[in-house]
């Protein structure tokens, strides 16, 4: 589907088992009916000492802890999501290093 | 490179290394094998750089102004804490090519990227912004370096599918940006072409007894910049640019930029705003140097005969998305 604001496509994701669209320009977030519910609830579960953090636990620690310093890259900008480890290969080492 | 111009090179450099430190070898010990360490640093088309000892010969592109590098050298030898100073004021001529000399520093190490020294770099350059010309020189040179890259992506890979988002990326930017007319700010100090192969670590110098009668504490040299060929007047802001596209396109991470950024504006470096939104200034020179290094990564990708890898393809997805979020300043 196309972003109601810029136009540009945008790209469905999962997160914890609710179904968002991002645009892939301005980086908005379209949601349907009952997903802002759907994620409230999570919210709600996070905040609870609960041990059992099912399959939801690999995507959830970086973000609210990173969220309020982190500074906001450009609307072009490609989404952060914390997976820099796998991208400090050798082209990225070279390129930091090159002209 | 002409491998004859490596072979004069490296005999100028061994000359020069040991007429510097006033040893007795002459030209005909260069029959001998030299004990010095000694090696070639950069062999590509346009540059070469080779070294002897504590002495670095370069020679700068074919077709460099000589009237645009001795100020660009002169600035150097006046900036000692920020520019690596080199050891002659002049460049001298070679084979038709201008060769400048430089003490032999310790680069970054390009294997271990968490050691990059991101705060150094970052101070070095708002130092450098705030530092008005000693000499006058020619404007900086990254919007015309941007724009052969583009162009060469045009003429070598025009039917790649890679190529048309670049290209329409390249095309949203201002006329200054792209080299096409000067650029706004025609007063500040610029390196031209920062990034993380642009540091080095000088050589420690030696107290001499007399001056130092107590034995000086081990203490590792500051970093200071090299490479002063596209360095000029223009928009600071293009000093930044390259982290703050590899920031932008995914490549570096958020810690890592708010470092280097947070350096910049602790010493007060004046290419972005004291604080608030520093993409104000950044978008358009960030936008440019994604749209070169992917021009140069399509092109080599071509040249090679093989698809772009992970992070091409990641900078090629950026020029895409640019072109949904037009620039905030209208090109012109």
């Amino acid at each position: 589907m196309q972003c109601p604001k810029c136009r540009a496509p945008m790209h469905t994701y999962n997160r914890n088992g609710v179904q968002i669209e991002q645009c892939s320009g301005c980086r908005g977030i379209f949601l349907d009916y009952g997903e802002l519910e759907s994620l409230t609830r999570l919210e709600s579960q996070w905040a609870q000492p609960a041990p059992p953090a099912p399959p939801a636990a690999p995507a959830a620690p970086a973000a609210p802890q990173a969220y309020p310093a982190a500074p906001q890259p450009p609307a072009w900008g490609a989404p952060h999501a914390g997976h820099y480890g796998h991208r400090r290969h050798k082209s990225f080492g070279h390129m930091l290093f090159s002209s | 490179m002409p491998p004859d111009l490596l072979r004069a090179l490296t005999a100028h450099v061994t000359a020069t290394a040991h007429a510097h430190a006033r040893d007795s070898v002459s030209v005909s010990d260069t029959e001998r094998p030299c004990p010095c360490p000694a090696g070639t640093l950069t062999a590509r088309d346009d540059t070469t750089v080779v070294h002897h000892a504590g002495t670095v010969a370069k020679a700068h592109a074919p077709g460099t102004d000589r009237d645009h590098l001795t100020p660009r050298l002169g600035t150097a030898a006046h900036l000692p804490g920020i520019l690596l100073p080199p050891l002659a004021p002049t460049p001298v001529d070679l084979r038709g090519r201008l060769v400048t000399h430089w003490p032999h520093g310790t680069p970054v190490d390009p294997d271990d990227p968490d050691a990059a020294p991101w705060e150094a770099a970052a101070t070095l350059l708002a130092r450098l912004h705030r530092t008005p010309p000693p000499v006058p020189v020619p404007p900086m040179r990254g919007p015309a370096k941007a724009a052969h890259a583009v162009a060469a992506l045009r003429a070598t890979a025009p039917g790649h599918p890679a190529t048309a988002p670049v290209l329409h990326a390249w095309a949203t930017l201002p006329a200054w940006a792209r080299g096409v007319a000067p650029m706004p700010d025609t007063a500040t100090l610029c390196h031209g072409d920062f990034h993380l192969g642009q540091l080095v670590r000088p050589p420690a110098v030696t107290p001499t007894p007399a001056l130092a009668p107590a034995p000086a504490p081990a203490r590792e040299a500051p970093w200071l910049l090299i490479d002063i060929d596209d360095l000029g007047t223009g928009v600071p802001a293009w000093d930044l640019a390259r982290p703050a596209a590899w920031y932008a396109c995914g490549l570096l991470a958020p810690d890592e930029w708010h470092r280097f950024l947070t350096a910049y504006r602790t010493a007060r470096g004046p290419a972005v705003p004291p604080d608030g939104d520093p993409w104000t200034t950044l978008d358009v020179p960030a936008r440019a140097l994604t749209a070169q290094t992917a021009a140069r990564a399509v092109a080599k990708a071509v040249a090679a005969d093989r698809p772009l890898d992970e992070v091409e393809r990641s900078l090629v997805d950026a020029c895409a998305r640019m072109e949904a979020v037009r620039p905030s300043s209208p090109p012109d």
